[in-house]
């Protein structure tokens, strides 16, 4: 087991009458990159900003880097990188200034040319933060969070609002700081993106964990798979899971559309063809894939809007 | 070949002092590029010297109206850099986040406060060499030492800080702006910055020289109108309220 550059025991936040932690507990891994995934309002940026400091807990454990965020905050700040959710920016200064300045508050900062380049904000000169778009003040908060060369990068939905080679540039620099021995936190909505990007993900509902590990821990074995089952007309749940072997779940989502998990296999397919065929049920889609981490993450979380 | 972004972790803090300087160089930086900021801190003190000299609009006693007028001007622009100016600048900053993100940095929330108080001396700096220059061309003839009036405006300018620190802390950016903003206007009116105290209607005149900015003009137009010694008691009510000030701003101050 490696050794945790960050974690959190059963952290509890309350604001009035509203939950937000219940008892949290993850931890995450040295020199890799943890998602902390949940739907909206799950608690994800109130314990990272626990994390940060910027909050206390009602009652629980953080050690950051082995110390607490608030009591050892000065000797934490210059080890800890924060991209916050939104903004953090001064509106009236240009991204280089700002830059400049931030690498100016650390002892060894990265090369800020260097680094601005690889960002995509050399060309933005003069022009103030309030007049950038969206996307390029999210690639300046991000080069702000890293500048420092931190040894753990806290990233609040680092990629929101990026196009999607703004998108590849971060992923690929988050990859980067992990081989240099950076340890990432972040929190993305991008279930896909986590995916490809996370060794290591923590799935948060409600304020509690309820689910943790590396990618292949939470997604299962190779061989389980998604059947997903589209007609032209619904047909009935139970019709469709009398044909499949015990060990398949079949899932209505809409009418005329299914999901089959479990234990499914080609012979699944096929009977469910078969089965098609004899009952004069015309199959839009009949497609095998491999389970993803948003099957998990809505097998966990529910697939209702929340309120 | 070495890529030049080496990315393997080096944490550390620059040095407190060079933390202080970078901040005080983007706030003077971001103020001094700022229109509005421009307007307020050298625009209505230089519009307000002029028209008050060449036109005998207020009766200000029998003193030549320029020496008259420029230590009130003076108190202006102090008042409106370091409290008007500082506060909203800290109300807008606050509410984008950026104080925010300052406070995950190795910049300490007294660092912020010292650097945003150095960039409010170096503007003033800046409107004081301009407002005497122009005082000059109309005729000014200032007396008392320069030290004595470097004493008054600096213990002004704690004074104007703490309390716009203070104003930013208790509200949010835009009734910070509002509520700045009609201060500056009730004090540049009634508080005995154009109009000197002992001009004001009797009654009033007593709570106007009790204000900063009533206790700063004072002080300023004593000196340099008569070249009198330093006069205590202005310094005094101005110590009172940095106290004032501080003691609120030191709780109710928030990165966020």
């Amino acid at each position: 087991m490696t050794e945790s550059a960050l974690e959190v025991v059963q952290l509890c936040k309350r604001y009035g009458s509203v939950t937000a932690l219940n008892e949290l507990s993850f931890a995450a891994p040295a020199a890799k990159v943890t998602a902390v995934l949940g739907p909206n309002g799950a608690g994800k940026t109130t314990a990272l900003e626990i994390c940060e400091g910027f909050r206390t807990a009602d009652s629980g454990v953080v050690r950051v880097l082995g110390r607490h965020p608030r009591s050892d905050a000065a000797a934490l700040r210059p080890r800890l990188g924060v991209m916050l959710q939104s903004g953090g920016m001064h509106p009236g200064a240009s991204a280089a200034t700002l830059l400049d300045h931030v690498a100016s508050l650390y002892a060894t900062p990265l090369n800020t040319a260097a680094l601005s380049e690889r960002l995509g904000l050399s060309g933005l000169g003069r022009t103030p933060v309030r007049r950038l778009s969206g996307g390029e003040q999210r690639r300046l908060a991000f080069a702000l969070a890293i500048v420092g060369r931190p040894e753990l990068v806290v990233l609040d939905e680092p990629t929101t609002g990026l196009d999607p080679q703004a998108r590849l540039a971060v992923w690929d620099v988050v990859r980067e700081l992990t081989q240099a021995g950076v340890t990432i936190v972040l929190t993305t909505h991008l279930l896909e993106e986590a995916e490809r990007v996370a060794d290591h993900v923590v799935i948060i509902d409600g304020g509690t964990t309820v689910a943790e590990g590396t990618l292949p821990e939470l997604i299962g074995a190779e061989s389980a798979s998604v059947l997903t089952v589209r007609t032209r007309e619904p047909i009935a749940v139970n019709d469709l899971a009398a044909v499949v072997p015990t060990g398949v779940t079949v899932r209505e989502v809409s009418p005329g559309h299914y999901l089959l998990t479990g234990e499914v296999g080609p012979d699944v397919t096929a009977r469910v063809a078969t089965w098609c065929t004899e009952h004069s049920v015309v199959a839009s889609e009949l497609s095998l894939r491999q389970r993803s981490l948003e099957d998990v993450f809505l097998d966990l979380t529910g697939r209702e809007l929340r309120p | 070949m070495t890529s030049p972004l080496d990315y393997s972790p080096a944490p550390g803090a620059a040095s407190a002092g060079r933390r202080v300087r970078s901040q005080t160089v983007l706030e003077l930086g971001t103020t001094l590029r700022n229109g509005e900021q421009l307007l307020l801190t050298l625009g209505i003190p230089l519009i307000l010297l002029v028209a008050l000299t060449v036109v005998p609009i207020l009766d200000l006693g029998t003193s030549a109206r320029i020496d008259v007028v420029t230590p009130g001007i003076l108190a202006l622009a102090v008042m409106s850099t370091a409290f008007t100016g500082l506060a909203i600048a800290t109300g807008f900053d606050r509410r984008a986040g950026a104080l925010k993100f300052l406070g995950s940095t190795p910049l300490s929330r007294g660092q912020l406060l010292t650097a945003k108080f150095f960039a409010v001396v170096v503007t003033e700096v800046l409107q004081v060499a301009l407002i005497a220059v122009v005082a000059l061309l109309l005729g000014w003839h200032p007396h008392g030492s320069p030290f004595e009036v470097v004493t008054l405006l600096l213990m002004g300018t704690a004074a104007f800080c703490s309390l716009g620190f203070a104003l930013s802390g208790v509200l949010r950016a835009e009734a910070t702006l509002a509520v700045a903003n009609a201060i500056y206007l009730l004090l540049l009116l009634g508080g005995g910055v154009i109009i000197p105290t002992d001009r004001l209607p009797a009654a009033w005149s007593a709570i106007a020289s009790g204000l900063p900015s009533g206790a700063l003009a004072n002080g300023l137009r004593t000196v340099l109108i008569t070249g009198a010694t330093l006069p205590w008691s202005c310094l005094a009510i101005l110590a009172v309220w940095t106290v004032i000030g501080v003691i609120v701003a030191v709780k109710t101050f928030r990165w966020e």
